[in-house]
């Protein structure tokens, strides 16, 4: 066992869950192919949301993944940038807007 | 960024059996991933055997005026690899007899030969339906010897290949040197400006990418469309057609990988993007590569590896397109990079 959670290696393995699963497996990489196919989005689009996704799930081997995978489509470094900013600005603002929450609590337990 | 080749710096890697010692070891070696022979055996593709002859690639020497960090030739200012007008006669002949439909002229860079003009010339005389210059844009701004290029290539109905590895200066720069990338955008609005590109244009102008690092192109008619319209848009450039080339695992690219340590992961990508489809078209089925000495290859790859072709037929004094063609294609690790994805050849995919 590698001393470590996380070994890059392992992205290359991830296929292999389908050997203790195979038909649930089969479906989810189905699945997961065709969802990144051109369609009303096209695929460069769905890089990115994929990146942005990967940062705010902090998923080291889908940031390795999707990084590449821009770079394989052309996407340049400022939109990558942007795209995590895109993310990081929801999860932030999924933060704050519970301070609506707090405030609310906070009004109704003071005189 | 480097401004001497491999060679000069007396890199282990100038050798080409030390390349094919690490394309043949590691990972190969240690059963994590197939031979490509092994690969294409379960298809039934084992030996590779060419096909008709469609087209000449000769590479008429080494020497460029920029030095790339990709470049599988290992192509620079230094090298003295030149092709004699000696030896052009004789690939003259060849191409006044051959069956193939396209002549392929590259190198280095081919206009640096001080016969390249010559040649040309004499080319053009021969009837060939496509005749191709693979030329890297910045020699038309290197020397105003070179200015009058575009019309030279227009005189002589040449079609011009060019390489550009994005339509953003950084990448450009990165992968090719400092200013290449303005260089290049005048040379092709040079080459615009007398017809080449234009959409209707008989002049062919066609770009090739590759990507500026340990990554595989992508869809190549989506990057076509992504330059298309940066080019236009930005730089008010036209081309025709983008050839998406995948960068194989040899000389100054192979150097790099081992460098960054990014060797392991490319060789898992390459195999990983294997596809069989691709194998039946490969370029070494219908291309044969000639070195500016006149060896014969299976392509411009092994020509640099110093695999020279299983023939009795090896040097172009001999030639003899029936001989040639009834041989066994030499292939290694690096061939997973022509068979990646939609595959790679130099017109781009395969599939």
């Amino acid at each position: 066992m590698a001393n470590s959670y996380y070994d890059p290696a392992d992205l290359r393995k991830f296929g292999k869950i389908t050997e203790w699963s195979e038909e649930l497996g089969t479906k989810f990489f189905d699945y997961y192919g065709k969802v990144f196919e051109e369609g009303a989005l096209s695929a460069r689009e769905k890089s990115l949301i994929a990146l942005a996704v990967a940062h705010v799930v902090k998923c080291p081997y889908c940031i390795d993944a999707y990084t590449k995978d821009g770079l394989q489509k052309g996407i340049t470094k400022e939109e990558m940038m942007e795209a995590v900013h895109a993310g990081a600005a929801i999860e932030s603002g999924a933060t704050l807007v519970h301070g609506v929450q707090m405030m609310n609590k906070y009004d109704k337990l003071s005189m | 960024m480097a401004t001497k080749s491999l060679k000069a710096r007396h890199n282990a890697l100038a050798e080409s059996n030390r390349q094919l010692d690490i394309l043949n070891g590691g990972v190969f070696e240690e059963g994590e991933l197939p031979f490509f022979k092994d690969k294409i055996a379960e298809i039934g593709h084992f030996p590779l055997r060419p096909k008709k002859l469609e087209i000449l690639q000769i590479n008429v020497g080494y020497m460029c005026n920029q030095v790339c960090e990709h470049c599988h030739v290992d192509a620079g200012p230094d090298r003295k690899e030149i092709m004699t007008r000696d030896t052009m006669q004789m690939c003259l002949e060849i191409i006044k007899n051959t069956g193939a439909h396209t002549l392929d002229l590259t190198g280095g860079a081919p206009e640096m030969n001080p016969d390249f003009r010559w040649f040309v010339e004499e080319a053009a005389k021969a009837g060939i339906k496509d005749f191709i210059v693979r030329s890297n844009l910045t020699i038309i701004r290197a020397n105003k010897k070179y200015y009058d290029l575009p019309d030279f290539f227009k005189k002589h109905n040449v079609h011009v290949i060019s390489s550009m590895p994005h339509y953003t200066r950084g990448k450009t720069d990165k992968q090719r040197g400092d200013g290449v990338f303005d260089k290049s955008i005048k040379a092709l609005q040079e080459l615009n400006a007398v017809g080449y590109g234009m959409p209707d244009s008989p002049l062919r102008l066609d770009l090739v990418y590759n990507p500026s690092g340990a990554f595989l192109p992508g869809d190549q008619a989506a990057m076509e469309k992504d330059f298309k319209k940066a080019l236009k848009e930005d730089f008010d450039i036209a081309f025709h057609n983008l050839f998406a080339i995948t960068n194989l695992p040899i000389a100054r690219f192979l150097d790099y990988l081992i460098a960054s340590e990014n060797y392991e992961d490319y060789m898992y990508a390459l195999v990983e993007a294997y596809n069989p489809g691709a194998v039946e078209n490969v370029m070494c089925t219908n291309t044969i590569s000639i070195s500016w000495d006149g060896w014969i290859y299976d392509c411009d790859f092994n020509q640099m590896l110093g695999l020279k072709v299983a023939s009795k037929v090896k040097h172009i004094k001999d030639y003899n397109e029936e001989v040639l063609n009834d041989r066994n294609i030499i292939i290694s690790q690096h061939c997973y990079g022509c068979t990646a994805g939609a595959g790679s050849s130099c017109q781009g995919t395969v599939t």
